[in-house]
């Protein structure tokens, strides 16, 4: 029985060519698809029940007179806004003239003579009675978005970023001079400080993707974010080590900028969107808080290079891949906010962390090869501790 | 381009309005045909005076609905009267509930709960004294009464659980009682949950003539309302009559020196009070309408659920003015209105 058996497979598959049987299963699928339509299977066709009326509003724009929204439609179905109040008063408005279909956005032009300080709750009348609101905590105009406005963002992504990694990258002379295990201790320091920016994009990913649009799955971004990044540097890193057998001090200094970069780049976001609706007042505490917090980002880089001597150039660059994509987060959250892309960005970024992480940690190994041991342990906590009490500076 | 002002967007439409009638065969037209060419007018000039309005200055369609609130307010229904053996006249009238999709905001529709088809039912009016048959039919999906405020008998107040009790989809009942006392009432659905029942619509008014009548008047009838589209037990719409700025979309039309006479009922659910202010003017106003004695001289009163009133005034002046809810919060959410003095 069992010899004619695999003869009539080896028949089976002489017969078939390969591509067809791996389309195989997709077809049947196909099949049972169409039978089930022709069936006129439950579920087929118009959804029962009343519509199901999701809306989310992904930016509001203030200029005199007016309070523009953007909104896309979360939902399954078509939603046509038929109504505007704001402020318990009915109201004119422009766009959305036809229904908005599903994953679609429409931009209202709302016409409300805003006083700058106060407090706006729009709702939006559906055809069914249903309503979206939204609040607008404290009324600011919208800066426009021109080119000395743009010229503000990279100036406050510079402050931000670029500056406190450079400052951070000047403790290298000190670094080369401590003995091993206290470099050791500067590492897990670095490790300590990465961990708590983990900690808190995540979280912050989190609070935005409970702001955007949930059709795009909501909290689910930031950790495909944080996936993807730790995948993307992981295939990174392992490449480098191809090419140069080992992760070398600088492959592993550029994979430490490049995460703390791509970190910055979601830090970047969230200052220019705060900034660009009057959430965040710009004064010198929050500029010497952010100095403060990210120049510790700066010794993370050096410090895997404590022994090698490179090249001043060469260190601009870490600085510049560190620093530099706060610029570039400024202008996106600035100029085109969007609470699920800024999620995903958040996750991107501490994914990105983590991976750093991974890469640093073995540099702990103390003499007999432990990680965790308890000057690392120490350094670790002066790390999430020195996290925590410069970021008190700078809860945007 | 140049400002269209209401003034102006008025005479515009009634000469379009004039030319309508010209072509017409029947000799009998709705008011909201003219509405809907002002409509037409109101969009083209953008205008919403300056006050709170729907989008583009449009209004519902009236025809759709079945009623206009313009028809409402001069809509008195006497039932029909035969004469009793004793020699009392004897009013009846018939009042079925249903359920009715309403546009109750320019492309915001929702089920309402009617009396015959309208919200507010029908204004039932009779004289002091007469005695009263209303047959009610049941043509809706839930349990429904009628609960007339006035002197009855126990069993014909419309309540579950005393005479007929509720009334079962499909089912009906005869409530019969004689017309007292005189003044300004009202009636309602009263089946539990009662907020809802009253709050979809299930209300009008009831008016009681004096044995020896009252002074001829321009007589109109305002029911203030609210509706609650979300159902969040809040009102999303407020108006008098039904379809909120509907008198601001197209003003109510009276004569200078002449009296006006308002019964005013207040039906609004989910919120404590509601009110109504009149502009330039004061009025004698009669609580309950069971005296004739005004009980105060005033442009403002104050009416919690199910109070009502009948206000009277004669304008001195001609042009036009406002008359709203004086919770600015219910008059920009749609109760506001003007009268035109010609």
């Amino acid at each position: 029985m069992e010899g004619r058996a695999a003869t009539a497979d080896e028949l089976h598959e002489r017969r078939l060519p390969g591509w067809l049987l791996g389309l195989l299963p997709l077809l049947l699928i196909a099949l049972a698809i169409g039978t089930f339509v022709a069936l006129d299977g439950p579920g087929i066709g118009e959804r029962r029940g009343p519509p199901a009326e999701e809306i989310a509003v992904e930016r509001a724009k203030l200029e005199p007179g007016v309070i523009e929204l953007t909104v896309r439609n979360d939902g399954p179905d078509a939603v046509s806004i038929a109504q505007a109040v704001v402020n318990d008063a009915f109201t004119q408005f422009s766009g959305a003239e036809q229904p908005i279909g599903r994953l679609e956005t429409a931009t209202l032009r709302i016409e409300q003579p805003w006083i700058e300080g106060e407090a706006y709750e729009i709702a939006l009348l559906t055809s069914t009675g249903g309503t979206i609101t939204h609040e607008i905590p404290v009324a600011v105009a919208t800066p426009p978005n021109d080119l000395s406005f743009f010229g503000l963002m990279a100036l406050l992504g510079i402050y931000v970023g670029v500056i406190p990694v450079a400052l951070g990258m000047l403790w290298l002379p000190w670094i080369r001079r401590i003995p091993p295990a206290w470099l050791r201790v500067v590492l897990a320091l670095t490790v300590g400080l990465l961990a708590f920016l983990a900690i808190d994009a995540t979280l912050e990913g989190f609070e935005l993707a409970g702001e955007g649009s949930q059709a795009f799955g909501g909290a689910a971004l930031v950790l495909l974010g944080g996936v993807v990044a730790f995948l993307l540097l992981t295939g990174v890193s392992e490449w480098l080590r191809e090419r140069q057998s080992g992760a070398s001090g600088t492959s592993l200094a550029m994979l430490v900028a490049t995460g703390i970069g791509l970190h910055n780049l979601g830090e970047g976001v969230a200052i220019g969107s705060a900034y660009s609706v009057g959430a965040l007042a710009l004064g010198a505490f929050l500029v010497v808080g952010f100095a403060l917090h990210n120049t510790t980002e700066g010794l993370a880089i050096v410090a895997p290079i404590a022994n090698l001597k490179p090249r001043p150039a060469r260190l601009a660059l870490l600085g510049l891949i560190a620093g530099a994509p706060a610029v570039l987060g400024a202008w996106i959250g600035a100029a085109a906010f969007n609470a699920s892309l800024a999620a995903f960005l958040f996750g991107f970024g501490a994914g990105a962390i983590v991976q750093v992480i991974v890469q640093l940690s073995p540099s702990l190994r103390d003499d007999t090869g432990r990680v965790l041991h308890p000057r690392t342990v120490g350094g670790l906590l002066a790390g999430l501790t020195l996290m925590f009490a410069t970021g008190l500076l700078v809860s945007v | 381009m140049a400002e269209l002002t209401r003034r102006r967007l008025l005479a515009g439409s009634g000469a379009l309005a004039g030319a309508g009638l010209l072509h017409q065969t029947i000799p009998h037209s709705h008011p909201w045909e003219h509405e809907a060419k002002a409509a037409e007018h109101a969009h083209a000039g953008g205008s919403d005076g300056g006050h709170a309005a729907f989008r583009g200055g449009e209004t519902v369609d009236h025809a759709a609905n079945g009623f206009s609130p313009h028809e409402l307010l001069r809509d008195f229904d006497w039932g029909t009267t035969t004469r009793l053996a004793s020699g009392r006249v004897l009013r009846e009238w018939e009042l079925h509930a249903v359920e009715k999709e309403i546009e109750i905001a320019p492309g915001v529709k929702i089920e309402g709960w009617t009396y015959n088809q309208r919200i507010p039912g029908p204004t039932l009016r009779c004289r002091e004294g007469e005695r009263l048959r209303i047959a009610f039919r049941n043509a809706s999906h839930h349990p429904h009464t009628i609960h007339f405020h006035g002197i009855h008998p126990a069993e014909m107040d419309g309540v579950p659980g005393v005479g007929a009790g509720q009334i079962e989809p499909g089912q009906s009942t005869v409530y019969e009682f004689d017309a007292l006392p005189a003044g300004l009432h009202l009636y309602h659905c009263h089946v539990r949950p009662l907020a809802e029942h009253i709050a979809k619509g299930l209300y009008g008014a009831f008016i009681v003539d004096p044995a020896d009548g009252r002074e001829d008047a321009d007589e109109l009838v305002m029911v203030m309302n609210g509706f609650d589209t979300n159902f969040d037990r809040a009102n999303e719409l407020y108006a008098a009559n039904t379809i909120p700025f509907a008198y601001m979309h197209e003003p109510i039309t009276v004569k200078r020196d002449e009296l006006v006479r308002i019964y005013l009922v207040n039906v609004l659910e989910y919120d404590l009070i509601n009110s109504f202010h009149l502009h330039g003017n004061l009025f004698h106003y009669f609580p309950t309408g069971t005296s004739k004695t005004p009980s105060e001289f005033t442009d403002t009163v104050m009416l919690c659920q199910g109070q009502r009133g009948i206000a009277e005034w004669k304008f001195p002046y001609a042009g036009r003015f406002m008359f709203h809810a004086h919770q600015s919060e219910f008059t920009e959410l749609g109760w506001q209105g003007f009268f035109e003095v010609t």
